[in-house]
């Protein structure tokens, strides 16, 4: 069956999620720090009357943080009871698969291994489908 | 018990509605199997409930109900109409009973045996005649009370906590906009209106933590019968209030945290006996209300656990560095048992004598905002304490801010706000000490620790004190305070959980998120923690810094008639003016009445010529006197060189104090003299401290007030109840005393007999229950 899935760009690639993970797309504006907290924690946003952890997704890869936070792109996703934002570069669009997704058969680079579950296919392009609950998980989770 | 018993009948009566169809399909179709088990299952679930109770005709009905469908289950028999007929007056009976026993009222019928005897197969004379009787009764009194459910709870308790946000922002858009009176008004009855909503959610939300105490003594009486081992619980505390999901959060980890006491902690009886420990093991769980947050303790006394194998294992799972290694703390050792991969590690648990999962429960305990610390002696058990907030959900809080960030702190953790400028702060080593009133406790700089940059300047800076539940008082620096607040708190994510510092996040009134600091959690980072080999060390260093010179603050004063005489701070409650119309002297004394309240009055002969009198006023904690004076001089910290007077007197003796000599009064003797003997006073039992030494004022000394005593100097001539002594102050002071109690500075008990270690809270508070037994009952009743 066809997957539903959110076309984003995260590191200068361009990247799938399942659609049916994400809550929302929002505009974060302001992010308060969370001092201590795990590294790619940016912080914490407020989304109505919710307190969202705003993952940082280049972090979450193990690669460099994004650095200043302005107004950008999020995805929302609901995780274990609490509510995430990830940020990304950009947020592209919703688009059905062609296919199901397709297992790893290429190395993919570091950061990404961890957090990819396979490739999938949408007009004639493919796409790193990713693990949204991996890249909230963070770096740490793969030493453990 | 009650509780229980109203579980079981909502719970019976709900199943018995349930049944109701069911028990027409089997009337029709005595054949269907899939109908026959469940009203099996129905009475085998009132026997078995019964079974709690005292209730020996719910459980002889269903007991032969269970019997007779059990055969037919069976293939035994089969299920004729007589046999139906039968099962259903049972089951009519059971509903009657419950009935009854909701009500208090009789049941129409007292004989069961027809009924049993129609089960057992015999000619059926009686009919399903009960059955009318039934609905009738229930459509009375079924109203009472009704189930809902938790999700139900949750809906309306988010609906509530986000009514207090909206709530929160009209108030700060209030403030903003021009004053209009009957908007103000209005605001005001819906402010109230939300509060007693939230109260009463709240409160539905509460369950009395009994209910997950009461499956412990069936759950230890049956893993000690397996294990060979015996086990005597002692479980205190089960009335205090908790909220529901809180239990339910908490059941698991407590669970294991028993079993994992009496797998691994007790010993069998033989290796108990040999190491001269009674045969049975005792199990001990507590729980109890500190400020917002529930202390669960769970307290046995097995084998212990073992830090240094725990560290070995740990080096052989290459998690540790022999150098880390070496830097662990007693209490940083033992900690090591929550880590994953350490206590999964199969050997562990042979050695170190606490089983699997320990990490589990850390984990669980965290994610709902608490907190679980291991204490261990070897040999003489393990102590846990779980802290959990008392709901995940509205906490009264300060705001605060670190640089430009706003946090915010439970307003139960916190004691005081001072200033910079109203404290000695000094730096010991990197640590630095505040003075806050003679007491001495460490200093956190808040934006430090976590990495902010501060804003303003140091001596701007606020400093909160703070009390963590079950931990010690440290003061934090923080750059602003903000606002009391009611917050409406989430547990934050792992991620953010991880860092150790929070309790949970929150949303201001503009809708930004805050964090919730965790007082204990600073404390921990901090390092002046509840590992207390560290505290012990910071105040070892507070100690031998200032050994050289101990100082005193004291307040110099000129009195009437013009000397320079010096209190200590300590004791002074305020200086206030009083009218001289207020000095009378009578019944031999001269008094001066404040308020509504009589006070005697020392420093002067007479009442003053003068219009007006400034007075000290000082305590004891208890009661208090005040001393007429001429004008404050100064507040001063200095080392006290004591010229003693030549007799005891209202002035102790001489001091230099900037190349001036200065009275000090002698405040005992002013208390003896002139202090007000209320009932009060004299059914309190005294305990004399040995002077001037820190660690006894600011730590000891709370501890032995709140067990009801009053504390006195140990110095010559006085009479205690009890005294404590430390090693240092080894045969000090001719004080008599009815017990002496021994401190020691080390866990470990040196030669020279019996001693105390002097965090060992336990034994210290029973010590001193011991010098005053009335006492404690009602130190008991407060705490």
């Amino acid at each position: 069956m066809a997957e539903l899935l959110l076309i984003a760009r995260l590191a200068g690639r361009r990247i799938a999620f399942p659609a049916s993970m994400v809550e929302a797309v929002v505009e974060l504006e302001g992010v308060t720090p969370a001092p201590c907290a795990a590294p790619h924690v940016a912080g914490l946003a407020a989304l109505r009357s919710r307190v969202l952890t705003v993952i940082d997704g280049l972090a979450a890869l193990g690669l460099e943080r994004a650095g200043e936070m302005q107004a950008r792109d999020a995805i929302v996703i609901p995780c274990d009871g609490h509510t995430y934002a990830l940020i990304v570069e950009e947020v592209e669009d919703v688009i059905e698969a062609d296919a199901p997704a397709t297992r790893l058969s290429a190395p993919v680079g570091a950061g990404w291994a961890r957090v990819a579950t396979g490739t999938v296919e949408v007009d004639a392009e493919i796409f790193l489908l990713v693990d949204p609950y991996a890249l909230i998980a963070g770096p740490a989770a793969n030493a453990a | 018990m009650d509780e229980l018993l109203n579980d079981f009948i909502a719970e019976t009566r709900d199943m018995a509605q349930a049944l109701s169809g069911a028990i027409v399909a089997w009337e029709a179709a005595p054949q269907d199997r899939e109908r026959l088990d469940e009203i099996f299952r129905f009475v085998h679930t009132v026997k078995g409930n019964c079974g709690f109770f005292d209730l020996p005709r719910l459980e002889q009905l269903s007991h032969a109900a269970e019997g007779a469908l059990a055969d037919v289950r069976a293939g035994k028999r089969t299920a004729d109409r007589a046999l139906v007929d039968a099962v259903l007056a049972v089951i009519d009976r059971i509903g009657e009973l419950v009935q009854a026993l909701e009500t208090g009222e009789a049941t129409a019928s007292e004989d069961d045996e027809p009924l049993i005897a129609a089960l057992s197969g015999a000619p059926v004379a009686l009919a399903i005649a009960d059955a009318g009787a039934a609905p009738e009764a229930e459509a009375k009194k079924s109203i009472r009370s009704i189930r809902l459910s938790v999700d139900l709870l949750d809906r309306m308790m988010s609906a509530v906590s986000d009514a207090v946000l909206a709530r929160n922002e009209l108030a700060r858009r209030l403030r903003d906009a021009p004053r209009d009176i009957a908007v103000e008004a209005a605001f005001e009855r819906v402010s109230t209106c939300i509060a007693e909503i939230r109260d009463g959610i709240t409160r539905t939300r509460m369950q009395r933590i009994d209910s997950l105490f009461s499956g412990l003594p069936r759950m230890v009486r049956d893993l000690a019968a397996d294990l060979g081992k015996q086990v005597r619980l002692d479980v205190d505390g089960g009335d205090v209030e908790l909220d529901r999901e809180m239990i339910e959060m908490i059941r698991d980890p407590l669970t294991h945290i028993v079993r994992n006491a009496i797998d691994h902690g007790i010993e069998d009886p033989e290796t108990r006996m040999a190491a001269g420990k009674k045969a049975a093991g005792t199990l001990k769980v507590s729980a109890r209300q500190t400020g917002n947050q529930i202390l669960i303790e769970v307290t046995d006394d097995g084998r212990g656990i073992d830090g240094e194998a725990l560290v070995r294992s740990a080096r052989a799972a290459g998690l540790l560095s022999a150098e880390q290694a070496e830097k662990l703390t007693p209490a940083q050792k033992l900690a090591l048992v929550f880590t994953p991969s350490l206590s999964t590690a199969e050997r562990v648990t042979a050695i170190s004598g606490r089983g699997v999962g320990m990490d589990v429960v850390r984990a669980n305990i965290e994610r709902i905002g608490g907190v679980i610390d291991i204490d261990s002696r070897p040999s003489q058990g393990v102590k846990l304490c779980i802290r959990v907030p008392l709901t995940l959900t509205i906490i009264p809080a300060l705001t605060i801010s670190a640089g430009s960030q706003v946090f915010a702190l439970p307003r139960s953790a916190i004691d005081e706000i001072l200033r910079v400028g109203a404290i000695r702060i000094d730096s010991v080593g990197a640590a630095e000490i505040a003075t806050v009133r003679g007491r001495r406790v460490p200093l956190v700089g808040l934006a430090t620790l976590l990495g902010i940059n501060a804003v303003v300047a140091d001596a701007d800076q606020r400093i909160v004190l703070l009390k963590p539940a079950g931990g010690e008082a440290y003061a934090l620096a923080v750059d602003a305070v903000h606002d009391h607040e009611e917050l409406v708190v989430k547990p934050a994510a792992p991620a953010v959980m991880a860092a150790g510092l929070y309790a949970g996040t929150t949303l201001a009134d503009d809708g930004s998120p805050i964090l919730l600091l965790d007082p204990s959690g600073i404390a921990k980072r901090a390092g002046i923690s509840f590992t207390e080999s560290e505290l012990h060390q910071a105040f070892r260093g507070a100690e031998e810094e200032t050994e050289a010179e101990r100082e005193t603050s004291l307040l110099l004063f000129r009195t009437l008639a013009g000397g320079r005489r010096a209190v200590p701070v300590m004791i002074v409650e305020r200086i206030e003016d009083v009218p001289a119309e207020a000095i009378r002297f009578g019944a031999g004394k001269l008094r001066v009445a404040i308020g509504d309240r009589i006070l005697p009055l020392a420093g002067c002969d007479a009442a003053p010529a003068e219009d007006k009198l400034r007075i000290l006023r000082l305590t004891d904690g208890r009661t208090e006197l005040a001393y007429g004076f001429a004008e404050v001089i100064d507040i001063r910290s200095v080392p006290i060189e004591l010229h003693p007077a030549p007799a005891p007197g209202e002035v102790a003796g001489v001091t230099l104090i900037d190349g001036a000599q200065v009275e000090l009064l002698d405040p005992h003797w002013l208390f003896a003299a002139h202090g007000d003997s209320g009932q009060e006073e004299k059914a309190q039992p005294i305990c004399a401290l040995p002077e001037g030494d820190p660690w006894m004022e600011a730590m000891l000394r709370p501890l032995v007030e709140s067990l009801g005593y009053r504390v006195v100097a140990a110095r010559e001539g006085v009479a205690a109840d009890i005294l404590i002594l430390t090693e240092e102050s080894e045969g000090a002071g001719p004080v008599q005393a009815g017990q002496v109690v021994r401190l020691r500075s080390h866990p470990e008990e040196g030669e020279g007999g019996a001693s105390i270690y002097r965090y060992d809270r336990a034994a210290l508070i029973g010590a001193l229950s011991r010098g005053a037994p009335k006492r404690k009952a009602k130190g008991k009743a407060n705490g």
